[in-house]
């Protein structure tokens, strides 16, 4: 069926971009006021510079919130894809006991809001007489993370045909290198997929971070502290610069991606 | 997994952990203290999930049906959808306080045309707490029910127009019964995390006093005047009444594998 532009789906078109640009005027605005000339609170609009991209490490707080974010945010993804990856292989191909009950455990915090898991958390960490710092916050992400690493995974290991495995181990293959020539490139997209969700979650969580940093500052954590007396603009830098890469990073897998399946279809 | 059991296990126990009496009078004591806030919590949600769906639903129509056969657009579409995503969800919502401000250009147009007069604001009142939490989830609404009508099989529309449905039938016998995991999955996705929020409805973001959702007192429970207990009994408190929401909720609609 070719797209038909009937009144009512112009009617929908015209309504879609509506919506779009309301959605989009927050990024716009943060997006624009990166540029704004102001030195402390960054509200009024004081005219056009760039020295804010220019001097972003000017406030030392920014930038080091930003760098223990990156950081979290990599160790956290790498434990969760790991463990998440061999949790949803066990889950998908092994019949054990407690195979049910892990399921309902993985997939309550996912049904939990973040204020219970984090007080929670917190509440642990206090009894067990565990400072809270960088390590609390990334044994945190690892744990909210790992439910949507095995979720990713699992559905792609579920769409896998065991049979391919079989063909590997009738062939002679080790079980590790069924593993590594077999299992794991059929894994890959899911396993990338998994630890880009884990790594933009574990990034933009403020609300679990809270309450499981101590006095150590992740970027949404400094700007929540901020926001009483005004964010200064090389917060709003770093936020436009991440937001240029991820959309950059996307738009490059899409076009890759669809020159891709183009090439296989032979055109 | 073992942290995973922990932050579960904590749950039920830590009421009795710090006060060694273990005792029911917190639970009393809080609701007693604290049914207001709830409720608003979950009338906040309810809105918020409400509009979120409203809006989402055309979009994601839109995206999934009507493009179905322009993979460029719609590949473009669906990183607009995502991009709130890759910026910080505190800057998207202090954006919004800036515009809503009092001197900002919002309250200023509205003053202009003389629908508000010198003393109505927009930041601080419920409108702008649950406008923020419809802004926020709204991708997490509007993802699900794409996917479920990526999968829609548009000869089922053409048959039901060629069997002389009008559009509205087409739609409520056909569509929306068919992209209903959607509806149901975007649904919780809004429904479970607005309830525990307490960003939006906070004084430096878009709410105020009288806006105080469950999450704001948990939090501050917790962090400022140190009430274990209470904030624990809270956290319990809140857990069950969407567990059996959730639960009730999913069994009306009949879509018990979401996972």
């Amino acid at each position: 069926m070719k797209t038909q532009w009937t009144v009512r789906s112009r009617i929908l078109g015209i309504y879609v971009i509506a919506a779009f640009v309301v959605l989009l005027i927050p990024i716009a605005y943060t997006f624009l006021f990166s540029f704004n000339e102001t030195t402390r609170t960054n509200i009024t609009w004081n005219g056009f510079t760039i020295e804010n991209w220019l001097t972003v490490c000017e406030q030392p707080e920014v930038c080091v919130a930003f760098g223990n974010s990156i950081l979290v945010g990599l160790v956290a993804t790498i434990i969760a894809t790991t463990l998440g990856t061999m949790i949803a292989l066990a889950l998908v191909r092994y019949q054990f006991k407690a195979r049910g009950s892990i399921s309902l455990l993985l997939f309550l915090p996912m049904a939990t809001p973040e204020v219970v898991i984090g007080a929670g958390l917190a509440a642990q960490f206090l009894t067990m007489g565990v400072a809270k710092g960088l390590g609390t916050i990334i044994l945190a992400h690892t744990m909210f993370c790992l439910s949507f690493v095995v979720v990713t995974v699992r559905a792609r290991a579920l769409s896998l045909d065991p049979s391919i495995e079989e063909a590997g181990r009738d062939l002679y293959g080790s079980p590790r290198q069924v593993f590594w020539r077999i299992t794991f490139p059929l894994l890959l997209p899911g396993i990338i997929a998994a630890a880009l969700l884990s790594f933009s979650l574990s990034f933009d969580d403020f609300i679990i971070t809270y309450f499981t940093s101590g006095s150590v500052q992740t970027f949404p954590v400094y700007i929540y502290v901020a926001a009483q007396r005004g964010i200064p603009p090389q917060a709003n830098v770093i936020a436009s610069a991440v937001f240029l890469l991820a959309i950059i990073g996307t738009l490059a897998y899409g076009i890759v991606n669809a020159r891709r399946a183009a090439v296989r279809r032979g055109r | 997994m073992v942290s995973m059991m922990f932050s579960f296990e904590v749950n039920p126990t830590h009421t009795d952990h710090l006060t060694p009496p273990f005792n029911w009078q917190n639970y009393v004591d809080v609701i007693a203290e604290y049914w207001p806030q709830f409720l608003r919590s979950f009338w906040y949600a309810l809105l918020a999930t409400l509009f979120a769906l409203l809006i989402s639903y055309p979009i994601a129509y839109f995206i999934g049906v009507v493009l179905r056969d322009r993979p460029l657009i719609r590949n473009l579409l669906l990183v607009l959808v995502i991009a709130p995503f890759f910026i910080s969800f505190l800057l998207r919502t202090l954006a919004w306080k800036a515009l809503f401000a009092d001197e900002g250009p919002v309250v200023g147009f509205l003053q202009t045309i003389g629908l508000f007069g010198p003393q109505d604001h927009i930041t601080g009142t419920g409108f702008a707490v649950v406008f923020g939490l419809t802004y926020n989830f709204i991708p997490f609404m509007t993802l699900p029910l794409f996917a479920s009508l990526d999968r829609l099989d548009t000869r089922l529309l053409e048959a039901s127009s060629d069997l002389y449905a009008t559009p509205g039938q087409t739609f409520w016998r056909v569509t929306f019964p068919l992209s209903l995991p959607g509806v149901v999955s975007g649904t919780l996705l809004t429904f479970i995390p607005a309830t525990g929020d307490y960003v939006n409805a906070s004084q430096a973001f878009l709410g105020s006093p009288s806006t105080t959702m469950i999450g704001n007192v948990i939090q501050s429970k917790f962090l400022i005047t140190v009430n274990y207990p209470q904030a624990a009994a809270l956290s319990i408190l809140l857990m069950a009444v969407i567990l059996i929401i959730v639960g009730s909720y999913v069994r009306r609609t009949g879509t018990d594998d979401l996972l």
